[in-house]
């Protein structure tokens, strides 16, 4: 493809950039950004003060947690502000495990969790006692119901399920999840870490039986640092972060007022889009996956074609090491992913991947694409071109044997 | 998380020197595994010296290398290869992952496994094509 090529050599000289990994962070809205500004300098109040700077806060920030709840059918008392994904997925574990542990000491979880959910699991395990059970998934990345059920004892107090998975992209049954929770004789609450699921899925707590949900503000085109935890009213929780009785106190400290805003307003805009954007991504992700399955050998999808983000492409590809890969891409201003061991601190391959079954040498080969709302078709066209050529190149160089492609 | 790598890792991952196979070598070495990510097959060609200073030792003449990697394992086998070019055999042996390390300005504490990995197959090689000597005699 000559244009392909033209287009590609004027990108280099440009340095010109293609962001194509949103599941890391988005870029901020502009429209959010706007919605901000008024809170830094002149609407500065402190959302706690009585005086009136204190009282134009606190009304837009109540404002802002009332539309949140909107949208997810909560009321507007179970929305906490958080500093991120992290903290509310911290709160709701140890805020859950401190306030209920006469009750038992199980909770129940899965392998492909987040750090921010696996290592504060890990923490109550070490200091309080608690068993956890990690559910493992199928290929497809999904839990096996039965297994959830199966995993219920008398000790257990919480379920904590991910919506949607960061690298593959794997949407849990979560409505299915709820009413086993539910159904059980005695309490047990079931949390959600939602941080790649909000705004980008429909999400209704009431009919998810949801009593915990956690969501960030930078995946969603939000600012980053702003995060939400959805508390049932009802819940027996205990605040793990004290001071001045914040945030129902349950969340000490000055509320992050422009990030609040900044939140709602990003939440409101994937809202609007939704459907609409839903479809543009799938189509460009099907799109996406088709060619590299058809033109590059040897590539392989990693997770479920049906229950999938609309905007998750993940695929390992053999003989390739994802690290060089990246860099690779990198340098020709592509953005992307890894799950290679060779890319992480700890020189494990992901869990994720191995969870759903890859070997260690296929999980090196990975590569995750995840698509936002400024990428076109042909930053994807470009996107595969050079993606060919790398594959191409690596593979050149490697010890193994491949067919020319 | 990407690591911090030099300038002059890059390069050589970008560049790297010496790739490829050589037919007829001397001696063949590879180590590493796909497991563990890193897949590293380096080829010598050894001569005899007519003359200069070395008269009469084993140098190795032309070196080449193919690697299954990361960043490091790319760029300390190309770097490798610059290192061992013309020099004894006896002086090759002695390469060392601090060496190629130095050489590139310095690798991720995380990777410094992976320039073991470029001096084992070096050394490897060498050992393959004494073993081949040996047998011929």
């Amino acid at each position: 493809m000559s244009w392909g090529k033209e287009i590609l050599s004027k990108m280099a000289q440009s340095k010109k950039r293609i962001y194509l990994d949103h599941a890391a962070t988005t870029p901020l809205d502009r429209e959010v950004l706007e919605a901000m500004n008024p809170y830094f300098s002149d609407k500065f109040g402190n959302a706690s003060s009585l005086h009136s700077f204190g009282r134009e806060a606190r009304k837009d920030m109540e404002e802002a947690r009332k539309k949140i709840s909107n949208i997810i059918n909560a009321r507007p008392n179970e929305i906490i502000f958080t500093s991120g994904g992290t903290e509310s997925n911290n709160l709701a574990i140890k805020g859950i495990a401190y306030a209920n542990k006469s009750k038992g000491n199980h909770i129940i979880t899965t392998k492909i969790e987040h750090h921010a959910i696996e290592e504060p699991c890990k923490w109550m395990e070490k200091e309080l006692g608690f068993k956890i059970t990690y559910l493992g998934v199928n290929k497809d990345g999904l839990i096996d119901l039965r297994e959830l059920e199966n995993a219920i004892n008398e000790k257990t107090i919480l379920v904590s399920v991910m919506f949607a998975n960061n690298e593959i992209g794997t949407i849990q049954p979560i409505e299915e999840i709820g009413k086993i929770c539910k159904k059980q004789k005695h309490k047990i609450y079931f949390h959600t870490d939602a941080v790649q699921g909000l705004g980008k899925e429909k999400i209704d707590v009431k009919k998810m039986n949801i009593d915990l949900l956690s969501a960030s503000g930078h995946k969603m085109y939000g600012p980053k640092g702003t995060g939400i935890l959805y508390i049932n009213q009802d819940a027996k929780i205990q605040g793990i972060q004290h001071g001045g009785g914040h945030e129902f106190h349950l969340r000490s400290g000055t509320e992050n007022v422009p990030g609040i805003i900044g939140f709602a307003k990003a939440l409101e805009l994937m809202d609007e889009n939704r459907e609409k954007e839903n479809k543009r991504l799938q189509e460009l992700r099907d799109y996406t996956i088709k060619r590299i399955l058809k033109e590059i050998p040897g590539s392989h999808l990693n997770g479920s074609m049906e229950k999938r983000l609309a905007n998750n492409i993940n695929f390992y590809f053999d003989d390739i090491e994802g690290e060089s890969l990246l860099i690779r891409l990198d340098e020709k201003g592509f953005a992307v992913s890894t799950g290679s061991a060779c890319s992480s601190k700890s020189l494990e391959p992901s869990p994720v991947l191995t969870a759903i079954g890859l070997k260690p040498e296929q999980a090196h080969g990975s590569l995750r694409v995840t698509l936002g709302k400024d990428n076109t078709k042909e930053e994807i066209e470009l996107f595969i071109e050079e993606l060919k050529k790398i594959i191409q190149s690596l593979r050149k160089i490697s010890p193994f044997k491949h067919s020319k492609f | 998380m990407v690591l911090d790598y030099t300038q002059k890792v890059i390069q050589h991952f970008k560049h790297p020197r010496n790739v490829g196979e050589i037919k007829k070598p001397s001696g063949i070495g590879i180590v590493g595994n796909r497991i563990c990510g890193d897949v590293m097959k380096v080829y010598i060609v050894v001569v005899r010296v007519k003359s200069g200073k070395n008269k009469g030792k084993e140098i190795i003449q032309k070196i080449k290398f193919q690697t299954l990697g990361c960043v490091a394992a790319i760029a300390t086998s190309s770097m490798i290869t610059e290192l061992a070019k013309n020099k004894t055999l006896d002086e090759a042996m002695k390469i060392t992952r601090e060496d190629i390390s130095k050489s590139l300005g310095r690798l991720p504490p995380i990777k410094e496994h992976c320039s073991n990995l470029a001096a084992d197959a070096l050394h490897e090689a060498i050992k393959d094509y004494r073993k081949k000597q040996k047998r011929d005699k």
